[in-house]
């Protein structure tokens, strides 16, 4: 388990991190998320001790950063956020580095290395130097870095960074195909990729854990997730038609967002009662029935699934 | 104790291949060894002395050094902290003092890889007459020592600073001190200003004092102390340097 007790730490004037906690259990996928600044990358490298925290400690299977800091480290894989390189040696080179100040060596080194390239694709590029690379190929080499000794523990800044949709995905892939027998921290500013990949997130912001849930549970905090969205006829008689909805008693709000008579279409967002006990197929059977007794024809329906771009903005903007 | 070992191999390792896949060592073992045949055959006058002898080839030794070890040293620490290296290299499991060996100890061979290739200087002397053979040996253990000393200065330069400009120049400068404060003129004019006991002491410290008696075929184990303590006390230095980066 890898655990944060109270991490603080300040450069200079600034508080960078403040009482940061959290717990990340083997299986679990922690999606670091907050604005550029917010002490995302600062708290990831105090959980690998790369630097020190003013106070507070970073606990790795009960034992403290700090005070074990060589037996921790080798519990850790970690993918630092500028991905660091030795650009001079050629990629197995590297790798064959990393095993060797990891203590393996010889037959062990060698196969440790082969599958570090098979798994992160560098087959072609194995036998290159690493300055003449790609930022992908580059980030990819950082990856196998981090994971060559197999770790309990993963530490990635902003794995997917610099690639294109498709290496994104196929790292994304791995990661989550990992994280059955390790416990995996990743910061990333992408947030669709948070809710792809993470069962929890915490929101960062100006050095303090702002929000600790699931991504599902972020998302319900967006003011219009579970609102339905529905695509309909040019309405002539707006108050006529608002006044037939309000007839239905768990509605809360109706809005109009767009209606066009050219076009002789129009968008409407209705929120229901939280608390109502009806279901969605209620529900839609529901809105038919009135839009029928209008005579307009109901084009599309769907749920809002909340936008985690908006919960962050709400949540970090103050 | 066996862990330590294989971090220490690991990166000397990695630091002696990155010194040969660089053409900068390659350009800084020719410029050693063309100038230090220079110094001793030309500006020396190793012939006219007519002296079958090392002791003209190993004065020049302190001068070429004080460049060449801050050269060779310069990008050790700064190069890592400039490209954000440093940070893979502390997430790995070693210790500072660990990071801070191998460098020194890669530097300390590479350089002497130099002082070896300058053998066929010794083979001159034994063609042209019969040398005091223990004079050699201990020139040369005066020239492996000293340049041990120079580079942990020059280590300890580099890991206070992400220049290696200014790794080079603090280094020099620093090495020059301590070069000439036993040098004669340096002496004399202290001897004016201070007390006797302050110009023993400022000439004890002095790099070319311990240098020069090893040269002259005496090996006396207060000059292989002075140096090693230099090493060790620089050494010292650059692992805190480096600790205190993650402070």
């Amino acid at each position: 388990m890898i655990e944060a007790k109270e991490l603080t730490k300040s450069f200079g004037q600034t508080k960078a991190v403040r009482n940061v906690s959290f717990n990340v259990e083997t299986g679990d996928i922690l999606g670091f998320l907050g604005p550029n600044g917010a002490g995302k990358s600062t708290t990831m490298r105090m959980l690998t001790g790369y630097i020190a925290p003013d106070s507070g400690d970073a606990f790795i299977d009960s034992k403290s950063v700090t005070e074990n800091p060589i037996e921790v480290k080798s519990q850790i894989g970690y993918l630092s956020e500028i991905s660091p390189l030795y650009s001079e040696m050629t990629v197995t080179e590297f790798l064959n580095f990393c095993c060797e100040i990891r203590g393996f060596s010889g037959r062990k080194k060698i196969s440790m290395t082969e599958k570090a390239i098979e798994k992160c694709f560098l087959s072609q590029a194995k036998h290159q130097q690493i300055n003449t690379l790609s930022k992908g190929y580059r980030q990819r080499v950082s990856f196998a870095q981090s994971i060559i000794h197999d770790p309990k523990y993963l530490i990635l800044d902003e794995p997917t960074d610099g690639l294109d949709p498709n290496q994104k995905q196929e790292v994304r892939e791995m990661i989550k195909s990992m994280s059955r027998e390790k416990a995996i921290i990743l910061s990333t500013h992408i947030l669709d990729e948070a809710a792809a990949i993470c069962n929890r997130a915490i929101i960062i912001s100006n050095g303090e854990i702002i929000a600790d849930d699931t991504p599902r549970g972020l998302l319900e905090k967006d003011p219009d997730f579970g609102s339905y969205d529905i695509e309909t006829d040019f309405i002539k008689d707006i108050n006529h038609f608002k006044s037939s909805l309000n007839k239905i008693q768990i509605i809360d709000k109706i809005e109009i967002k767009k209606n066009s008579e050219k076009n002789d279409n129009s968008w409407i967002k209705i929120f229901f009662s939280k608390t109502s006990s009806f279901s969605t197929s209620e529900i839609i059977l529901e809105l038919e029935k009135i839009f029928s007794n209008s005579s307009l024809k109901l084009k599309s329906i769907s749920r809002d699934k909340g936008d985690l771009t908006k919960v962050f903005r709400i949540l970090t903007s103050n | 104790m066996s862990r330590s070992l294989n971090s220490v191999k690991a990166i000397l390792k990695r630091e002696l291949l990155s010194y040969f896949h660089s053409p900068t060592a390659y350009v800084v073992l020719v410029v050693f060894l063309i100038l230090q045949g220079f110094f001793t055959f030309y500006v020396g006058g190793f012939y006219e002395s007519g002296q079958a002898e090392l002791s003209l080839f190993f004065t020049w030794h302190p001068w070429i050094f004080l460049f060449l070890a801050p050269a060779v040293t310069m990008r050790l620490f700064s190069d890592e902290k400039r490209t954000g290296t440093i940070e893979l290299l502390m997430t790995f499991p070693v210790t500072p003092a660990e990071i801070t060996t191998a460098k020194f100890l890669a530097a300390w061979i590479f350089i002497s890889s130099g002082i070896v290739l300058t053998f066929p200087v010794v083979i001159t002397v034994y063609y042209l007459g019969s040398p005091d053979t223990g004079a050699i040996i201990s020139g040369y253990i005066g020239s492996f020592l000293m340049a041990g000393a120079l580079i942990s200065i020059g280590c300890f330069s580099s890991s206070i600073t992400k220049s290696q400009v200014i790794a080079f120049l603090s280094a020099a400068s620093l090495s020059l001190f301590l070069i000439l404060a036993g040098h004669s003129p340096v002496i004399q004019a202290a001897s004016g200003i201070f007390p006797k006991i302050i110009v023993n002491f400022i000439s004890e410290m002095s790099i070319l004092t311990h240098f020069k008696s090893l040269t002259k075929g005496i090996i006396d184990l207060r000059d292989i102390i002075y140096f090693l303590s230099i090493i060790i006390f620089m050494l010292f230095l650059n692992t805190s340097a480096i600790n205190s980066n993650s402070k």
